[in-house]
């Protein structure tokens, strides 16, 4: 079963990756919390009740619900248009993440672990690679704040993967996700709405040398 | 002590964030300093103790704090003179001072952290401290000098944490789950070589946004370019020793390994690509605040250089990281001077510094020929150490690149340095010139000569303490 949710959360990215509007990205942003909460209720049955209680409400209540509400009141508030603005063709986006899939998984077919999840393994790398690659080839600021989510859920997911050893760094993941979403969210991203109306890239190009 | 310290410290932090009054913004500051030193002074007296579990006051730790101490002083006096000649309203100067104790807090008890999570969440507490630094003047420029920092920042936190998940993959076979460094050091044999590169990779790569090496370096620039002077010579050294710390102590778990001359590998391309990044930049660039910060992009290729080269050079990365620390922020705490004649940091706006500022104009003179490692500098001595190490492991490839690397810097370097003091500026309307009181460089000659001195007449316990970090690593 947590095979089934992971494999879900991995086309996810495919669909991540050729999705137009700024919604559909916040749409699968909720999906993959929710994938996330039945990972973890799956995955993570050994450790103990209020570890558990923790770890879902940061999945539900944190990634599904609070960020994409959020971050749906940034684009309402600041008018940003509606569109994501890529780089390069969506098309072209897609090879891509399915390489990334794929090199991934021939990557760790090389590894023999015993103690690893393999799949677990798969999906956290390949989602950690599609965020960096959304951060480089998409336009404006809120699409990079988006992309760095991506790579937060792939971090989560990695954490699970130790998560029945160690509980302690699967704590210390979700201090880094609230911390770091909530700082760059909510401190600077409601910043740079008041400085610069429909933030773009481009606006942050002053500093150089 | 260090529960009675952070307690002590972010307290006063806070107290400084809420407090409007000028007087009693004095007397947080200055009991912040006085309190600082005596946790210096009682970490420096019980050598390698353990508190909490969590942190020990081991010699490399030890050292920095001392360094850290010594340019708090001058820092904070600095970010006083910075306040009073910048017209600042309460609020931000409030906010200036509870965000420089709290990155000088949080640097300080991350050098003694014996454990990778403790940290790493104290090097996330010097994100949060240096981006209000950065964010200081409210503007455009400075807002997007802050994004870049907290977003770059960001990413290189999470590849730690991943490093550290990886770390953790190594453990499991040898069925330990104790993180701290101590425990790593001791168990080193049974850590799984394949997730130790792994982790390795991941941590370096995390901690070059402190220690300013590529590939993370690009955000340190922006923030020592947009933060006032007086912080900017915080990240420039403090902050970089933290990065160096933590990439020693993760690179000295690594040394007793079979896995060793691959990460000496991945160190060497990081320190070479980062010298010829500074080179390209320091040979054209215009503005010298960002000009002094390229430059410790070179300083710290150089020490990583050391690190990698093995034998003296990893004595020499230490005493080069303390010789840095004291020698660039003298630099930036003159900057706030050079400013207030000039009101540009653009090299075409300047010059002709001698006749408006006789002895601010020393200190960038001397401060130059410390920073490009020429001889009276303290530098001079571990740069000397870091090539003789390079060359005793048969690097002689490497050391040629660096050396003509290092003369083109020399180079830009000495032009715009020399325009500054010498060359008379196109236009400037010289009765709007302030007076500067020569006395406010006397913080930078006290930091250059130590450096010199240091160098050059070290102290038996100075030395002994360097020689007890560089036995963390193997012969």
């Amino acid at each position: 079963m947590t095979d089934i949710l992971l494999i879900t959360f991995a086309m996810t990215l495919l669909y991540i990756g050729i999705a137009n509007r700024l919604t559909t990205y916040i749409r699968i942003l909720v999906f993959q919390g929710f994938l996330l909460f039945g990972v973890t209720f799956l995955a993570l049955s050994q450790i103990n009740v209020a570890n558990l209680v923790f770890i879902l409400l940061e999945t539900i209540i944190f990634k599904a619900l609070a960020v994409p509400i959020f971050l749906n009141y940034v684009i309402k508030k600041n008018g940003i248009t509606r569109v994501a603005e890529p780089f390069i063709p969506n098309f072209i986006s897609l090879i891509i993440i399915t390489l990334i899939l794929v090199i991934t998984i021939i990557l760790s077919s090389s590894i023999h672990d015993t103690h690893l999840d393999k799949t677990f393994f798969i999906v956290a790398l390949s989602t950690l690679f599609t965020g960096l690659y959304i951060i480089s080839t998409r336009r404006k600021i809120i699409t990079h704040v988006m992309g760095y989510l991506v790579i937060e859920n792939g971090v989560f997911i990695l954490s699970l993967a130790v998560g029945n050893e160690m509980p302690m760094l699967v704590n210390l993941g979700i201090m880094l996700d609230i911390f770091a979403s909530v700082f760059i969210l909510g401190v600077f991203f409601n910043k740079i709405g008041d400085v610069l109306k429909d933030p773009d890239v481009n606006q942050l190009r002053d500093l150089k040398d | 002590m260090i529960t009675l310290f952070l307690p002590l410290a972010i307290l006063i932090s806070v107290l400084l964030f809420f407090n409007r009054n000028k007087k009693v913004n004095y007397t947080l500051v200055v009991s912040y300093g006085i309190l600082l030193w005596l946790f210096t002074i009682y970490q420096f007296n019980c050598p390698n103790q353990l508190e909490l579990g969590f942190f020990k006051s081991d010699s490399l730790g030890v050292l920095l704090l001392v360094t850290l101490s010594i340019v708090a002083i001058p820092a904070l006096f600095h970010g006083y003179r910075y306040i009073a000649t910048h017209d600042e309203s309460r609020k931000s100067r409030a906010l200036f001072f509870s965000a420089m104790t709290l990155l000088l807090t949080a640097t300080g008890v991350a050098y003694l952290s014996n454990h990778i999570a403790v940290t790493w969440i104290f090097v996330e507490i010097t994100t949060l401290s240096a981006s209000i630094l950065i964010y200081h003047h409210r503007n455009a420029q400075a807002l997007e000098g802050a994004w870049k920092y907290v977003f770059i920042c960001a990413i290189s936190i999470t590849f730690v944490f991943i490093g550290i998940l990886f770390l953790s993959l190594s453990l499991k076979q040898a069925g330990i789950d104790d993180l701290s460094f101590d425990a790593l050091q001791k168990n080193y044999a049974q850590l799984n070589p394949f997730w130790l590169k792994l982790a390795f990779l991941f941590i370096f790569t995390g901690f070059t946004a402190k220690l300013g090496l590529v590939p993370m370096y690009t955000a340190g620039i922006d923030a020592k370019d947009k933060a006032p002077a007086p912080a900017g010579a915080l990240f420039s050294s403090i902050l970089m020793n933290l990065g160096f710390i933590s990439i020693y102590r993760i690179y000295a778990i690594v040394a007793h390994t079979e896995i060793r001359d691959w990460a000496n590998t991945i160190i060497l391309i990081a320190a070479v690509l980062s010298i010829f990044v500074a080179t390209v930049y320091m040979t054209r660039i215009k503005n010298i605040k960002r000009m002094f910060a390229y430059s410790g992009i070179e300083h710290m290729g150089l020490v990583m250089l050391g690190l990698a080269a093995g034998g003296i050079g990893v004595y020499a990365a230490i005493l080069h990281v303390i010789l840095h620390a004291f020698v660039k922020p003298s630099l930036f705490f003159q900057f706030t001077q050079v400013y207030r004649v000039y009101h540009s940091k653009s090299i075409y706006d300047v010059g002709n510094y001698f006749k408006y500022n006789r002895a601010g104009a020393i200190v960038l003179l001397l401060g130059f020929i410390s920073a490009t490692a020429m001889p009276p500098s303290g530098l001079f001595v571990s740069e000397f150490m870091i090539f003789q190490s390079l060359f005793e492991a048969h690097r002689v490839v490497i050391l040629f690149i660096v050396l003509i690397l290092l003369t083109m810097i020399i180079w830009g370097f000495g032009s715009n340095i020399f325009k500054l003091l010498f060359t008379p500026p196109l236009e400037i309307d010289e009765s709007r010139i302030p007076k500067i009181n020569p006395w406010e460089s006397f913080s930078q000659y006290a930091l250059l000569a130590l450096a010199i001195y240091i160098a050059y007449n070290p102290p038996i316990i100075f030395v002994q303490m360097i020689q007890d970090a560089v036995n963390l690593l193997p012969h």
